[in-house]
């Protein structure tokens, strides 16, 4: 191990971080706003749309990704000009938007399990009460169950994001040059593929520890119920006469 | 105590034999890795099977040296990792001599030299790219490539140019179209010929001898050769055998087996097979 070299390729590598995150956290962002859509039609009770998201998550989630990111880059650019008909060509012309596309996708498949999991764990007790004081549906949903079902949720979903921190090594196939992409360049220009990819290793190791600091502070935040109250600091009674 | 002796006498000389047989390790089993995505240099044809120049040519050198022959496929970028790694001994890739490559591993002679230029599709401005038909050498013919290198500039400005990664193809436009044009690098050839019939891509920059192959694929039927062909300097001396740097006996067959093959015709008739762009020097 040549840790001078290592500290080169570290600095090579940091470059693809912004594109690593971008990619992340924009895929988990929109993904979370289609899985609770995914969610919501699954809880709905209305069949047609029940079996649409049912049909969507069983399609997402039993393909691999590496097969997704293929077929939406590759597949589509073979319908160029029905897409460019349709005006969306300029969208997948782009490598950047179909890998968005690919993992964005992706996660709202698996992000709508975990949500109606959480959903499904709020104690109907709870529910009843709210009713019982009159609350109206978007009321309950909004103060009564959507917090409860975030709380529970949330450790299966930081799973979800680190996953997808990970997966987007996976835009490096279609040319995008974050972290793993540039780890493959610099290993063919330098050979050496062992330092490389430790260092790159490394680089997603310290952006999933932040995800797991981060995730965890929202926990913390989210359960002050499940936390013995503060102790009030007790000003000494005499200190307002000295 | 005397049964431990000859355990131990037996063990000494077993160790030694070993020794010795590595010191000048006979060569039976030639384990040589081509990438199966390079047509019509190397490819996966129906069933994965792998088939074409260079894997003929690996065949018939390994009868040539009299050893058993084993072709594998490994992905282009960590073709050369894996070669120092042991997982084969020798790469038959299309792969041209550099002296970025000659730090890490040895070469055989030169078995195959093609021109690289640029492929467009025919309804692209860029069909009219200067030169095309000559092919020039980077050293040898310095100023006319200069020349041509810079007519292609102001066209190319802003486009994306195609190029598969840890190539030569991109270390050429690396150097000269770096800041001028787009470049994406791509994991095969294979990808970024679907990308430009897509229209993702303006150029691509290949092999002649790869871009003359795809283009004549019915589905790449609008794709064609712009502008001058380009060798020498980053483009490379040539396509030889990639060896490791300690073996140099099975280099020395390799030279041998490559230049019987070139005295008695052998590998200009595999060339006039499987190769429609004209292939340079083979003496």
């Amino acid at each position: 191990m040549d840790f001078a070299f290592m500290g080169q390729a570290f600095m090579t590598l940091i470059a693809g971080i912004p594109l690593t995150l971008q990619l992340a956290f924009s895929s988990v962002a929109l993904g979370a706003v289609l899985a609770l859509v995914l969610a919501a039609m699954r809880q709905s009770g209305i069949l047609p749309l029940d079996w649409f998201a049912r049909g969507y998550v069983f399609v997402f989630r039993g393909t691999p990704l590496l097969v997704q990111v293929f077929l939406i880059y590759y597949g589509l650019g073979q319908f160029r000009p029905t897409l460019q008909e349709w005006g969306l060509w300029t969208f997948f012309r782009e490598p950047y938007w179909c890998a968005l596309t690919a993992l964005t996708l992706n996660t709202a498949a698996y992000a709508s399990e975990i949500i109606r999991g959480g959903l499904q764990s709020v104690p109907h007790g709870q529910v009843e009460a709210a009713r019982a004081c009159g609350m109206p549906r978007g009321l309950l949903f909004r103060r009564i169950v959507f917090p409860i079902a975030v709380r529970q949720a949330l450790p299966g979903y930081s799973n979800e994001i680190i996953l997808m921190v990970k997966a987007t090594s996976l835009a490096s196939i279609i040319t995008m040059m974050e972290v793993t992409g540039l780890a493959h360049k610099l290993i063919s220009q330098t050979f050496r593929a062992i330092e490389v990819f430790v260092v790159a290793g490394a680089i997603y190791l310290l952006l999933n520890f932040a995800v797991t600091r981060i995730v965890m502070a929202v926990e913390h935040w989210l359960s002050p119920h499940l936390r013995p109250p503060p102790t009030p600091i007790a000003t000494p009674p005499e200190a307002a006469h000295v | 105590m005397r049964i431990l002796k000859v355990i131990g006498l037996a063990l000494v000389g077993s160790a030694l034999a070993m020794g010795s047989a590595q010191a000048q390790k006979k060569w039976e089993t030639v384990k040589i890795a081509t990438e199966g995505a390079y047509a019509p240099w190397n490819f996966s044809g129906p069933g994965g099977k792998l088939d074409g120049f260079e894997v003929e040519l690996a065949n018939d050198l390994c009868r040539r040296m009299g050893v058993k022959c084993e072709v594998v496929a490994q992905d282009w970028d960590g073709i050369i990792p894996a070669l120092q790694a042991g997982k084969y001994d020798a790469i038959m890739a299309g792969m041209n001599v550099t002296p970025k490559r000659m730090e890490a591993i040895q070469f055989s002679r030169v078995y195959a030299a093609s021109p690289h230029g640029f492929g467009v599709l025919k309804s692209s401005p860029l069909a009219k790219l200067a030169g095309t038909g000559e092919v020039y050498h980077l050293e040898r013919d310095a100023a006319q490539a200069q020349t041509t290198i810079d007519a292609w500039k102001p066209l190319l400005k802003g486009k994306t140019i195609g190029v598969q990664g840890s190539t030569v193809n991109s270390a050429f436009i690396e150097k000269h179209f770096k800041g001028v044009a787009e470049i994406r690098e791509y994991k095969t050839t294979e990808q970024h010929d679907l990308d430009l019939a897509a229209g993702r891509l303006d150029a691509i920059f290949a092999g002649h001898s790869a871009l003359a192959a795809t283009a004549e694929k019915p589905e790449f039927k609008d794709m064609t050769i712009a502008g001058a062909g380009v060798s020498g300097d980053v483009l490379g001396a040539g396509v030889a055998v990639g060896l490791r740097k300690g073996d140099t006996e099975l280099k020395a067959m390799f030279d041998k087996a490559i230049n019987e093959a070139i005295a008695d015709g052998g590998l200009a008739k595999l060339t006039a097979k499987w190769f429609t762009v004209k292939m340079t020097p083979q003496t």
